[in-house]
């Protein structure tokens, strides 16, 4: 058991130290680095829990999709260097009043649901949650999430979908002159719209465009 | 003393699959290369050691040599961090692959999704080397590479779904004998095909190898680097291709099962079968980098986006509904 404490507080003090820094490092391409070393270390958390499942979808979804996205924007808007001036200039840090008490607020939140978890445990009623030594935790989880917990699954991926809908229907704009390649049209030509055999007569010539 | 002797021997096990893996990566460059000279009439590399065998020893060597030159305006952290990570993610994925019932490193319940985990952050190393370089044609050619293999990822996640649906297990090893009786080649054949070529574009294999492409960006995300960097990134490419081609036989072609259930083919080991069948698999990496002209950009999205994944997801309809109908869902 020592080993896993041992492993569990450098995982832990890795993720806490990397958020920090996302939020202190001053070249934003740092940030999106220390953001995913964030993602990798909590995975690894999530899968010395026990939840194997989950780190690999973290790391899957967020660091394999997620962050790759969002290095990308940084990398394109190039706003690589931004000195933070907190505290000391009066302009920058109008706004840090306004993310203290939102920091608070989710805080108490976050209190509030896991005391709650704690006095009510069977706030929801699993139906068929198999928990045993031999079932692996993908397994359960696809036990409940397809039985119980069907239309919370299927709207949250409704809701996915619709967003998705939603920035795609937002920044698409028809562009106009612009050449395109038409699969269809390429190989759906035949020959006698292309090709066309003419007798000429000498000193006549052929006129092209007929 | 226990934990110092566990430590030993899981250091001697992780040893001992590593070396030949680095070892195979030297030969398979060998194999690509006279593959390739086959295929186009040439002797290919020849010379150094027996049928040229050392030729990947002998360029190691003068990599090793040569000096390390990094750009004044590069980002100095993040340029020399990016070959190691592109190696250490072509070595790690190593980890879960089976090469029998038993030999195997790490028996873990979620190998095929810790592969393409491993596999999604393949792209990190690109894109940190094409950025940190400070210059325009590695940006570009990271840029490229990024959009590429996030395209790809999802059909070849597509694609293991359809798998995953007829095996119910995310374990490497029960995939493998889940096919004791037919490999997923034969009813997923569609399938192989798409992983195949998805494949080749996740490995920046030509023809998608537009990462970089010599006639428009020089070199690509490894234009500024050079000796052993260079190497790394090129070691980790032909690593991460062999383990595409790991996954393929696994997935598709039995992994270490022995073709044939008969008596003088059993007694020879299952990792025999895998490497025969991995190296099938890169024999045909090699003759597709041979024989097809490189793709052009908007064409290879529009082949990611608009033909295989599309395609892939109505397989797995077809699949699942196959399945579900027949009565012959996996249930454990």
């Amino acid at each position: 058991m020592i080993a896993h404490s041992v492993f569990f507080y450098l995982f832990a003090t890795i993720a806490i130290f990397s958020a920090i820094l996302v939020t202190v490092s001053r070249n934003t391409i740092h940030s999106v680095f220390f953001l995913i070393l964030d993602f990798i270390s909590i995975s690894c958390l999530f899968i010395m829990i026990g939840a194997e499942f989950l780190g690999m979808i973290m790391l899957i979804v967020y660091v394999g999709a997620v962050a790759v996205l969002f290095l990308f924007v940084v990398m394109m808007l190039n706003v690589t260097e931004q000195r933070n001036q907190w505290f000391t200039s009066v302009k920058n840090s109008a706004h840090i009043p306004i993310g203290l008490i939102v920091s608070t607020i989710i805080f108490f939140e976050l209190i509030i649901v896991i005391g709650g978890w704690k006095y009510k445990p069977d706030l929801f009623n699993v139906s068929n949650l198999i928990i045993s030594e031999t079932t692996t935790n993908t397994h359960s989880l696809g036990q409940i999430i397809y039985t119980d917990y069907i239309h919370v699954f299927q709207i949250s991926g409704m809701i996915l979908l619709v967003s998705m809908i939603g920035a795609i229907v937002l920044t698409f704009r028809q562009r106009t002159g612009v050449k395109k390649q038409s699969y269809i049209k390429q190989i759906s030509r035949e020959r006698n719209e292309g090709v066309q055999l003419l007798e000429v007569e000498s000193n006549k010539g052929v006129k092209i465009d007929d | 003393m226990g934990h110092w002797s566990i430590i030993f021997q899981e250091i001697y096990r992780i040893l001992f699959l590593l070396i030949p893996v680095l070892v195979s990566v030297a030969l398979i460059v060998w194999l690509d290369r006279r593959v390739w000279a086959f295929v186009q009439k040439r002797q290919g590399p020849n010379v150094v050691g027996p049928f040229g065998l050392l030729q990947t020893l002998a360029d190691a060597l003068k990599y090793i040599f040569k000096e390390i030159i990094i750009p004044s305006s590069s980002n100095k952290v993040i340029f020399i961090l990016a070959p190691i990570i592109t190696m250490t993610l072509a070595l790690i994925g190593w980890a879960v692959i089976p090469f029998s019932a038993t030999q195997v490193l790490a028996d873990i319940n979620v190998g095929i999704l810790y592969i393409f985990a491993i596999s999604s952050l393949g792209v990190y190393g690109i894109i940190m080397g094409g950025w940190a370089s400070n210059s325009k044609y590695p940006f570009l050619g990271a840029i490229r590479s990024a959009a590429q293999m996030v395209s790809y990822e999802v059909s070849i996640g597509v694609i293991i779904i359809n798998v995953l649906l007829c095996v119910g297990s995310l374990n490497l090893n029960d995939i493998v004998i889940s096919q004791k009786n037919l490999w997923y080649i034969v009813p997923l054949f569609p399938m192989f095909v798409i992983f195949f070529i998805s494949a080749l574009a996740e490995t920046n294999r030509p023809p998608f190898d537009l990462p970089e492409a010599e006639a428009e960006l020089v070199a690509g995300y490894q234009t500024e680097y050079s000796g052993m960097m260079y190497a790394m990134f090129w070691l980790g490419e032909y690593a991460n291709i062999l383990l595409m081609c790991a996954l393929g036989s696994i997935l598709f072609l039995g992994g270490w099962l022995s073709p044939i259930d008969l008596y003088p083919f059993n007694l020879i080991p299952g990792a025999v079968w895998l490497i025969l069948k991995i190296l099938l698999l890169f024999i045909l990496f090699a003759l597709t980098k041979a024989t097809v002209p490189r793709y052009r950009y908007d064409q290879l999205m529009r082949l990611g986006w608009k033909l295989f994944l599309p395609l892939s997801l109505i397989w797995v309809v077809l699949t699942a509904s196959y399945l579900f109908y027949f009565n012959l869902l996996p249930v454990n």
